[in-house]
């Protein structure tokens, strides 16, 4: 682009003012779309720079580690870390299994019909409920018409529902990798269908379901609409550093839910105390989708068909 | 040949009946958060619910002594200002990001760029909520002079925010959904990569990036807790962008929690989670059909 039209390699083809008004143009739009995707690269560092600065004072161990105190305007996020723990374990093991088996049903048992169509339209709709919905869904379901009462339970199930589409998704794409060969081989050997799937199709897709679960920990992590009404509270006393402290039909605290309650609905809250919380929220998410993202890359280096 | 055991048999037939059952699964719980959710409002919805009201006017009394109003036209208006803000911002940047990314990039950039994106999606919505409510607020008032900084604009910008990632990823498919036969024609014929896209890529795409603006504005209409911190909270249709609104997700969660169970106000907030459920619905279904479309061609 550099060199000039004097010069020997472009003496045959002569840059005329058309040409150089159609590079023009190239190079403007090249830029313009640059900036267009910077502009929303730069929001996610500014936003991840902004919140760690002004969490820097009180990040520690002890923050971690301490119950909130004097109204939650001190102390720690150690309650509401171990609630949302809770919340996220119970959730996958309810969204998992289920999940897991409903995407083998979709790829493995299931022809293209319009049944299987239904289905997936199905999991399409249930992964756009908006999780407000879900809420009032797991308040008039589990909470109410169960009977089970605002609860870790209840919360976990509405998660778990919510969280399914992320699990059922990633799977199916991990099934479909897995080459048709495979299963005919086993079929060959005389091997019925749930073994196939069982000691060839899951086994070697499995990284792919697990890319699939760690994504769903970060979304379940991170939810906060959906457990406000079915479980989470705004502040309940429990003794520090105990790791069974919450029981399954318990009311608990939850990261997210925190802090929204702090940063909205409680007054004189210390400057950085939010702050903190939001950071080690945000850092929990980030660092658990970036386990996927490199999962996935491992395994796309190592794919062997 | 040898027989396989009764258990064996057992078993297999078992397995498959369970995995029958959790495929459809996915039926039942679309299903069920309908039924459940209509349950909850449906006996104030057929005695004394009037729809017209609902849907016209802007008085929203919930908890009035004298003068109860559920009109949830206000709500509504906010919904969709809101909504059409963040849209004006994350349609043009997004997919103009997804033509960086499909079109203009080296592997390299791409596989950053995409992860990039991917942990934008991430970024839970209270925590957007809480930038909205930290950052943006003040940063709206010493911008603009307006008098509070939670308010449509605020919302807009940070929904934009949110909606951006799908709006790229699936736009993303789309262009590259596009037969690369298309591209070596235009190349061909001497077009520069602006003009091909301009001219090909973008007529030829134009369904996928559709889809891509359908679930990005379904994104930003079910987003609760974001609008919830970022928006402020007034009942009133907005003139400006710097008005404060309240929408239908955030009226939810704002008065659920005070509203007594089976009273009349905490039915109107299940039917207002019905209308949502039926939009986002009606929005997803309509995009998933798009794409649909465009595999199976």
């Amino acid at each position: 682009m550099t060199t000039t039209p004097s010069s020997p390699r472009t003496a045959m083809f002569q840059r005329t003012s058309f040409t150089r008004r159609k590079e023009h143009a190239e190079f403007a739009a090249k830029m313009i779309f640059l900036l267009m995707t910077l502009l929303m690269v730069i929001p996610l560092v500014l936003i991840v720079g902004y919140l760690v600065v002004q969490a820097w004072p009180i990040l520690s161990l002890d923050f971690l580690l301490e119950v909130p105190k004097r109204g939650m305007r001190a102390g720690g996020i150690w309650s509401p870390l171990l609630g949302t723990i809770y919340l996220v374990v119970l959730s996958l093991v309810i969204a998992t299994p289920i999940g897991v088996l409903a995407a083998v049903f979709l790829n493995e048992y299931s022809r293209e019909s319009w049944f299987t169509r239904v289905v997936n339209m199905a999991v399409v709709n249930l992964a756009g409920v908006p999780s407000i919905v879900h809420a009032l869904f797991g308040l008039g379901a589990f909470v109410l018409f169960a009977h089970i009462g605002k609860s870790i339970l209840a919360a976990s199930l509405t998660l778990a529902i919510m969280t399914m589409p992320v699990i059922i998704a990633s799977t199916k794409e991990a099934l479909a990798s897995v080459p048709m060969a495979f299963r005919e081989a086993c079929w060959n050997v005389g091997a019925t269908r749930w073994q196939t799937v069982r000691h060839v199709v899951l086994p070697n897709s499995i990284s792919g379901i697990l890319t699939g679960v760690i994504l769903q920990v970060s979304r379940a992590a991170g939810e906060t609409a959906p457990i406000m009404f079915t479980g989470a509270v705004f502040f309940k006393a429990i003794e520090e550093g105990r790791i069974f402290a919450y029981g399954l039909f318990d009311q608990c605290m939850a990261l997210s839910m925190h802090l929204f309650t702090i940063s909205t609905q409680v007054p004189d809250v210390p400057h950085a105390l939010p702050y903190g919380t939001a950071v080690v929220l945000l850092g929990t998410v980030l660092l658990v989708n970036s386990l996927a993202i490199i999962l996935r890359i491992y395994l796309r280096s190592r794919k062997k068909w | 040949m040898q027989h396989r055991r009764r258990t064996e048999v057992i078993t297999e037939v078992a397995i498959e009946w369970l995995i029958r059952l959790c495929g459809i699964s996915a039926i039942v719980f679309v299903f069920g958060i309908f039924y459940f959710v209509f349950r909850e409002g449906s006996s104030y919805f057929f005695h004394g619910f009037n729809i017209k009201e609902f849907l016209t006017s802007i008085e929203w009394f919930p908890s009035s002594e004298s003068h109860v109003r559920y009109g949830a036209l206000a709500l509504i208006a906010g919904t969709a200002s809101v909504t059409l803000l963040a849209m004006l911002i994350a349609v043009p940047f997004g997919i103009g990001a997804a033509i960086f990314i499909s079109e203009f990039c080296n592997q390299k950039m791409k596989e950053f760029l995409k992860i990039t994106i991917e942990l934008l999606a991430a970024i839970p919505s209270v925590v957007w909520g809480f930038i909205g409510l930290t950052v943006m607020n003040p940063l709206i008032i010493k911008l603009t002079g307006a008098p509070i900084g939670l308010n449509v604009l605020n919302g807009g910008i940070i929904l934009a925010l949110m909606s951006v990632p799908i709006i790229v990823s699936i736009g993303e498919d789309a262009l590259k959904a596009v037969p690369d036969s298309y591209r070596e024609a235009g190349l061909a014929l001497g077009v520069t990569r602006w003009q091909l896209i301009y001219r090909v890529l973008l007529p030829a795409a134009k369904n996928g990036l559709l889809a891509a603006v359908l679930l990005g504005v379904g994104r930003a209409v079910g987003e609760t807790m974001a609008v919830l911190m970022a928006t402020g909270h007034a009942v009133k249709i907005p003139t400006s962008a710097l008005d404060s609104v309240r929408t239908l997700t955030a009226t939810i969660a704002a008065e659920l929690g005070e509203a007594p169970v089976n009273s009349e106000h905490y039915q109107v907030l299940f039917i207002i989670g019905i209308l949502l459920f039926l939009l986002t619905m009606t929005v997803n279904l309509a995009a998933d059909l798009i794409v649909r479309g465009i595999r199976s061609r």
